[in-house]
């Protein structure tokens, strides 16, 4: 290349490349054979630990769908899932619902919430919107307590876990564990398919640009409210989920606390991508009882440094440090042409 | 095609917009002049729906604007580009471009999360547009480069793409060559002329760059503290002592 044809060339743009999408399938493909492989290979309680992973993951792949990519706040998502929680465990008790089909139920129940609330909170945004979002959070306790002939009051629900079915052979740890990665993988393949779409392209631009976003056609207040209402079915399905593992719900396992941990999660294990939830998910899952473990006096406080830890070594998120770390790697291993 | 009618825009005390008024035909390339604070962006904001008149009408193909959603006016085929870039800088330049298409695709939450045939085949053809748009712009190279970060005279070409594939019939361009040199602005005058005629775009610009309005547009619509000062052809509008004042000012 002649000198004078650099000089009248712009810039040399740093393309991001990005990485080779058989690699992408062939990691997936290798993560869900692992996730299969998993249970056959782990005690009973590791098995539920990582069961409560997925719980969680798919509840932050809902709230990851409002916060990382329509770049609304929500400080109450905890009052989505419990919701679902709920809802399964009051057709489980009451009508003796086959289990798979409390699934869709909650799931509509916690949508159609997200619906009503998310008219009037879209109009909010920021600071009021959070608040909004945290006064549902520290609402719904009481109120749970307060229906007690429905939800059992202070003393919760108790109910029969799914059975495993004879011809599967699996343990009941095995089987909700194999329940569950198959909600997951769905809710994963549904937002997948929405965030490659024009309806992904639309939140995001709402999040980058809302004055830009809306001369392009872009309807901000039914993408604001449908983001948040998909986000709540994602929590409430996460929820129902949570009963069939549990199979207990009672008031204090969805204080404000489980909102605050699920948004601290889901910025540790990263905003707006996809594998964020699942990071998140282990974050969610085991951070808080290792904090406990390190100092039983303050918990809070090894939770607190943790979250500054990881936000300052990995402002994206683990999400963003891992593909950092990849992308280092795959510069070292010589490109083909 | 468009007629603008005596329209009022105040903020508080100033008053942008003080009863203008002025005609665009189908086909026209019509330039926007005037010193900086006349207004000339409130009139796009305007016509975009960004902001409300105080009094006045608008009528696009004999339509009231004025009484149209702010997110209706892109499927009325007017799309726009913004003095100071108005991309999502997280989107890759192709996804820019495609937000430009949002009004032509059908996909709801539940079939994109589906991905229904119907969907994929709408995102192939718009993704496919793209590509041509972004080819025609001499954009290919950096379709996959989040569009911050890129020369401005690229990023002012995004824009320009993500509005083209919107299928617009009115073009409004807010300064599009301010940022670029001698060179570059020549080129986007011959590109602009002929994305024109392929596309029978109706066109109103904004722009400083005397050179480019005059040599570009076919009729100068001039404004100064609000008020249109001059209307008619460049040669006209470049001699008219109103507009030479406004900016030169008077002597004192």
């Amino acid at each position: 290349m002649s000198a004078t044809k650099v000089v009248t060339e712009p810039a040399p743009v740093r393309e991001r490349r990005p990485p080779d999408p058989r690699w992408r399938w062939a990691g997936l493909a290798l993560l869900l054979a692992a996730a299969v492989y998993a249970p056959f290979q782990l005690v009973p309680f590791h098995v539920f630990q990582l069961t409560m992973v997925l719980v969680y993951a798919v509840a932050l792949l809902g709230l990851n769908l409002l916060v990382g990519h329509a770049g609304q706040i929500s400080l109450g998502h905890g009052a989505f899932f419990a919701v679902g929680a709920y809802s399964g465990a009051i057709l489980l008790d009451r009508w003796d619902l086959p289990y798979p089909l409390t699934l869709p139920v909650a799931a509509g129940v916690a949508f159609v919430l997200g619906l009503a609330l998310g008219v009037p909170a879209m109009r909010l945004r920021g600071l009021y919107l959070a608040l909004v979002t945290l006064a549902i959070a520290i609402f719904l306790v009481p109120l749970l307590k307060r229906f007690e002939a429905v939800t059992g009051g202070s003393m919760g629900l108790t109910l029969a876990k799914p059975a495993p079915p004879g011809w599967s052979g699996l343990a009941e740890d095995q089987w909700l564990y194999f329940l569950t990665l198959i909600v997951t993988v769905a809710a994963f393949l549904l937002a997948a398919g929405l965030l490659r779409s024009r309806v992904g392209r639309a939140l995001h631009a709402l999040r980058d640009n809302e004055t830009a976003a809306e001369v392009m056609g872009v309807r901000l207040s039914f993408y604001k409210t449908l983001a948040f209402a998909w986000s709540a079915m994602f929590a409430g399905a996460a929820g129902c989920v949570y009963t069939w593992v549990i199979g207990f719900v009672s008031p204090d396992s969805f204080t404000v606390n489980l909102s605050i941990t699920l948004l601290a999660g889901l910025v540790v294990g990263g905003l707006g991508s996809l594998s964020g939830p699942v990071l998140g998910g282990l974050f969610v899952m085991f951070v808080p009882s290792i904090s406990q473990d390190v100092n039983d006096a303050a918990p809070g406080v090894i939770f607190g440094l943790l979250i500054i830890v990881v936000m300052y070594v990995a402002p994206t998120g683990l999400a963003g440090l891992a593909a950092r770390l990849a992308g280092r790697l795959v510069k070292k291993i010589p490109r083909k042409e | 095609m468009l007629e603008v009618h005596d329209l009022t825009v105040r903020f508080g005390g100033i008053t942008a917009l003080d009863g203008v008024g002025f005609e665009v035909a189908a086909g026209e390339m019509v330039g926007l002049i005037g010193p900086n604070g006349a207004g000339k962006t409130t009139l796009f904001n305007c016509l975009t729906r960004r902001y409300d008149a105080d009094s006045g009408t608008i009528a696009y193909e004999g339509r009231d604007l004025t009484a149209v959603a702010p997110y209706a006016i892109a499927p009325l085929g007017i799309a726009r580009t913004f003095q100071n870039l108005g991309l999502f800088p997280r989107l890759s330049v192709r996804d820019n471009v495609l937000v430009g298409a949002h009004h032509r695709g059908r996909a709801g939450f539940l079939s994109a999360g589906l991905r229904l045939p119907g969907v994929r085949r709408e995102e192939r053809e718009l993704r496919a547009d793209a590509d041509a748009v972004l080819e025609r712009l001499g954009l290919t190279e950096v379709a996959g480069h989040p569009a911050t970060g890129l020369p401005f005279g690229t990023l002012k070409r995004v824009e320009l793409a993500r509005a083209l594939i919107g299928r617009p019939r009115l073009l409004l361009l807010d300064e599009p060559v301010n940022g670029l040199n001698a060179a570059e602005v020549e080129e986007f005058a011959g590109t602009l002329g002929a994305i024109r005629s392929e596309h029978d775009l109706t066109v109103i610009v904004v722009e400083h760059h005397m050179g480019f309005v005059m040599g570009i547009c076919e009729r100068i619509v001039c404004l100064d503290f609000g008020r249109k000062i001059a209307e008619g052809p460049p040669e006209e509008v470049q001699r008219d002592p109103a507009v030479i004042e406004a900016y030169l000012g008077t002597a004192a």
